[in-house]
């Protein structure tokens, strides 16, 4: 098997109706005024996170196209800059995205540690998701917080000075917390505008 | 003007000619060769880092050398500018650097490759590569991917120079491939399945500079090296009608554009000249093209040619 | 000698809000620059002050603003970089966390020094709740009338907005950064032009680090001369220095400039030595792509002089015995720290982070990961060893933007400073798989090799 072989699929337009909900329309255009005229393709990554968030935690040919008719902008250059940047996800994610840092300070802090007891603990490979949908889990670069090291992130929450206790904790007030309703307590489209 | 003197030999040009652009005015091995740069494709260029050269005086003013080697398809001459392409051992260690680094993960398969014997890798590692590879690792490789029935995609192959991006930007008028990923894991696709049609696509074909983009109605028909190309034009409605037309005995086999002695193609043919006009007598024949003494394309086919001058001391010590 | 400027009231409860940072002195540089001063003046006192880029290649800032075009007549920007990415540093999230109107009034003053009537901060995406906290915090300053139309009735305009990254490291290259901001990919331009020329949406454009900006309200209110007393020689000023690794006391320190390195790493008041009563082993000085230098070389000079935390005396002995001050992200490595293992990390680090555009970094920072995971585990060959600096060699100087110097140094300095080690990892592949931590010199009887 060669382990270098990139399978790129094809992605596949599936013509679902997306669309933001007419609060969040007015957001983003209040993103798009930050930035002279003529020059709203600037407020493309801002709204690829906002739909990232409100449209289902990824981003699918669907959302992109959506995302490219808004700013009036082709598709390609919607596809280009989502594969470019490392928070967006092009294939399905689950509800929780746990990135946990590799980086030098971390790794020499116990980040590796870390990476193998969530392995272990939630019975998945890096890169991929739990069967039931609620955690995947991802090695990421550093996230800029090695005095607190090892760090990770939950979608884009923090949690420093980890340790085998506090993954417990945080992986089972998670579990709980999913069968309410929304964790977070602010969103992209609020702290942006 | 400003005066600029590229490996001893001074030329006068215009403000605003870039290193390279100068160097193909003086001509000869003065001139860096270039994998990304194309003089008809704006933004080109920069990025394959081939043509890099020292630039050992910056100007009359500040003679002062600038501290890295430069791009010289992307840096604007000076006057009184001084650089050194291959009289700097710096500038062709840099480019053997460069060839390694853009050979590493290329498959070596010039031998079922349709573009041997007109590629610029091919030339650049001719020129600039070593021997014997010092990459132990398993090359990069990506799966197969169909981009319609005119073009054949080998991402394999590509070398990330950018120009059909940039062909496809300024040709057509929807581009529907680009650069995806990032870093080793960038390819050129169309993310989704679709193929690459419009009516000047075919030009992505001449402005790669490897086998990654060729002619799939070309494909495995024939070697270039086996193959008369003459210049010919046509009437045509959508492009200037003026193309290379390779032929092997009365038979047409591809149509191309007219590569200039640096690869570059200045008049763009639309994809009726270059996939549907496949009959000689399509076209109007002006004569056989110009082809470089040392391109294999040239062997055995023309009498007469003029040897370049360089040769002449060795070919008369012969005689 | 303790001194602060940027982080002076961080103690004080509720800082981060606008009133709280108005009581305590905060925005009155704003007052002065905007009535007392034209935008030259300003300038001046900049130049004055001797205030060095924070973000990592040190340039004088003053000198960097006298390069923008104000005779294009096509309007300016000015754009923060608080896409802090480098391992190692996490000054910039912390000061935001804590005092972000210090970067605000920072930025006022500039943005009007320079004649920019919009400005941007670009933070990275990962940075979410800075994010929050900037906006937050902007949304004061519009309502006071620090922000927005004729600022404080003194004419002057200014918009200031907040913008996100998406997570690539190369954004903090600063024409990767202005083409992020225009929602494209993040691939650093050509240069010339520079942005002071050509940079945001092809306009004159000044982009500096968070810390930088954070400085000039001080000098405004101060004088450059005043800030150009405080630290040693051309390293004027204080500067924020993130501890991190195998120390006591991880965190973020502002020192002034000439602080001996042997006493920050020691005392009690920095890092506070090395955890777990620890033997020093190394340090990187400036964020992961400076050098590493073994504990006698960080100490001490070639020469026998004791290190500083200075510009000049960080890098005293060239890349063969000294290494950068950088972004001050300060890690330290104890006894047992494995240095090929933490190079091999690094080299991961700088092939993830890659944009791709041109070859050497493209391909060379992947075939140097490819080379140390051989060597890590146990695969290498000698020949490997000289293979790594010979790549370092050749994608060194030969790339678009400093990220293939960035991946390269790292290499070459580990190779030159513990080359015993990778040897080891080569000569006893049986011992390097099971061992993954740890100092292998317990294994072996010759001492570290330093360059001499």
């Amino acid at each position: 098997m060669n382990e270098k072989l990139f399978k790129y699929k094809l992605y596949v337009k599936n013509n679902n109706d997306v669309s933001f909900t007419p609060e969040t329309l007015a957001k983003i255009q209040t993103i798009i005024s930050h930035y002279p005229d003529g020059q709203h393709k600037s407020a493309l990554i801002p709204i690829l996170h906002i739909a990232q968030e409100e449209l289902g935690g990824s981003l699918n040919v669907d959302i992109m196209d959506y995302v490219a008719g808004l700013l009036n902008i082709t598709p390609i250059e919607v596809y280009e800059v989502a594969t470019f940047y490392s928070q967006f996800y092009i294939d399905p994610v689950g509800k929780y995205v746990i990135e946990v840092c590799q980086t030098g300070p971390c790794a020499i802090c116990g980040g590796e540690d870390i990476m193998n007891y969530l392995e272990e603990k939630l019975k998945i490979k890096v890169g991929e998701t739990t069967g039931d949908k609620l955690f995947s889990l991802k090695a990421v670069e550093c996230l800029g917080a090695c005095g607190s090291a090892p760090v990770m992130q939950v979608n884009t929450e923090f949690h420093e000075f980890l340790d085998m206790q506090k993954i417990d904790e945080i992986i089972a007030k998670l579990r709980n917390e999913s069968e309410l309703t929304k964790p977070e307590e602010l969103t992209w489209k609020e702290r942006l505008s | 003007m400003f005066k600029v003197t590229i490996d001893n030999k001074s030329i006068e040009v215009e403000p605003g000619t870039t290193i390279l652009q100068a160097a193909r005015m003086i001509g000869g091995d003065v001139v860096p060769p270039a994998m990304c740069y194309h003089s008809e494709l704006k933004n080109s260029g920069g990025k394959c880092r081939t043509c890099m050269v020292k630039v050992s005086q910056g100007s009359e003013k500040d003679p002062r050398p600038m501290p890295k080697l430069v791009a010289s398809c992307s840096t604007e001459v000076m006057d009184g500018m001084v650089v050194q392409n291959i009289t700097s051992p710096e500038v062709v260690e840099a480019r053997k650097a460069v060839a390694e680094f853009l050979l590493i993960n290329h498959p070596l398969d010039c031998p079922v490759c349709d573009q041997a014997g007109e590629c610029d890798l091919q030339n650049l590692s001719y020129e600039n590569g070593s021997n014997a590879s010092r990459f132990e690792e398993e090359k990069r490789t990506y799966e197969k991917m169909d981009i319609g029935d005119l073009i054949q995609f080998h991402p394999n192959r590509c070398i990330l120079c950018y120009r059909c991006v940039y062909a496809a930007d300024q040709l057509t008028e929807n581009r529907v491939h680009g650069v995806l990923y990032r870093g080793e894991k960038s390819e050129i696709s169309t993310f989704i399945h679709q193929a690459i049609e419009n009516d000047f696509s075919g030009n992505m074909i001449d402005v790669c500079p490897v086998g990654a983009l060729t002619d799939k109605t070309f494909r495995f028909k024939n070697r270039v090296w086996f193959l008369k190309p003459m210049d010919a034009h046509r009437s045509c409605s959508k492009c200037s009608g003026k193309a290379a037309v390779w032929f092997r005995g009365d038979e047409v086999y591809r149509v191309t554009g007219r590569k200039d002695i640096y690869g570059e193609v200045h008049d763009f043919i639309c994809n009726e000249c270059r996939f549907e006009k496949k009959n000689s007598a399509d076209w109007i024949i002006e004569g056989p093209r110009k082809i470089e003494s040392y391109s294999v394309i040239n062997q055995n086919h023309y009498k007469n040619i003029v040897i370049p001058s360089v040769i002449n001391p060795i070919k008369e010590t012969m005689e | 000698m303790e001194r602060k400027i940027i982080l002076e009231n961080i103690e004080i409860d509720g800082i981060r809000l606008l009133e709280v940072y108005r009581e305590n002195g905060g925005y009155k540089s704003i007052e002065k620059a905007l009535k007392t001063m034209t935008p030259d003046e300003v300038v001046a006192e900049v130049k004055t002050s001797g205030l060095r880029g924070r973000g990592g290649a040190g340039f004088p800032t003053g000198m960097k603003w006298s390069f923008i075009d104000k005779k294009s007549g096509n309007p300016r920007y000015l754009v923060c970089n608080a896409d802090e990415s480098e391992p190692g540093t996490f000054k910039d999230r912390y000061l935001l966390e804590h005092i972000p109107h210090r970067l605000i009034e920072g930025m006022i003053c500039s943005a009007y020094a320079l004649g920019a009537n919009k400005a941007y901060i670009y933070v990275r995406g990962e940075f979410k709740s800075i994010i929050g906290i900037l906006n937050e915090a902007l949304k004061e300053c519009y309502k006071a009338g620090l922000l927005g139309k004729n600022i404080l009735g003194s004419g002057y305009d200014l918009d200031l907005h907040v913008h996100t990254g998406a997570g690539a490291y190369i954004c903090g290259e600063e024409t990767a950064l202005l083409e992020s901001l225009e929602g494209k990919r993040g691939n650093p331009r050509l240069k010339p032009p520079f942005p002071a020329i050509k940079g945001l949406y092809g306009c004159p454009t000044v982009v500096n680090n968070v810390e930088t900006l954070a400085n000039i309200g001080w000098i405004v209110n101060n004088s450059g001369e005043e800030y150009a007393k405080i630290g040693i020689g051309r390293s004027t000023g204080t500067k924020l220095i993130s501890a991190c690794g195998n120390i006591n006391n991880p965190g973020v320190y502002e020192i002034e400039l000439g602080l001996p390195v042997e006493e920050f790493i020691y005392s009690d008041k920095y890092c506070g030595g090395v955890k777990g009563g620890k033997e020093l082993k190394a340090v990187i000085p400036g964020g992961s792509s400076v050098p590493i230098l073994p504990k006698n070389l960080i100490l001490n000079t070639l020469a026998g002089e004791k290190r500083l935390m200075s510009y000049e005396s960080l890098s005293e002995g060239g890349f063969i015995t000294g290494s950068m001050l950088g972004s001050g992200g300060f890690i330290v490595y104890d006894e047992d720290a494995c240095i090929v293992r933490n190079t091999y990390n690094f080299s991961r680090f700088y092939h993830h982070e890659s944009c791709g555009q041109c070859s050497p970094c493209r391909e060379g920072t992947s075939w140097l990961e490819s080379v140390l995971h051989r060597i890590e585990n146990g695969q290498g060959k000698m020949k490997d060893i000289d293979l790594l600096v010979s790549i370092a060699s050749k994608i060194e100087g030969n790339t678009i933007c400093p990220l293939g110097d960035a991946a390269a140094w790292p290499v070459a300095a580990a190779v030159r400073h513990f080359r015993s080690e990778f040897e080891f990892h080569v000569l006893h592949p049986e011992i390097v798989k099971n061992v993954k931590h740890g100092s292998l010199e317990k294994y072996l009887e010759i001492p570290v090799l330093t360059a001499e």
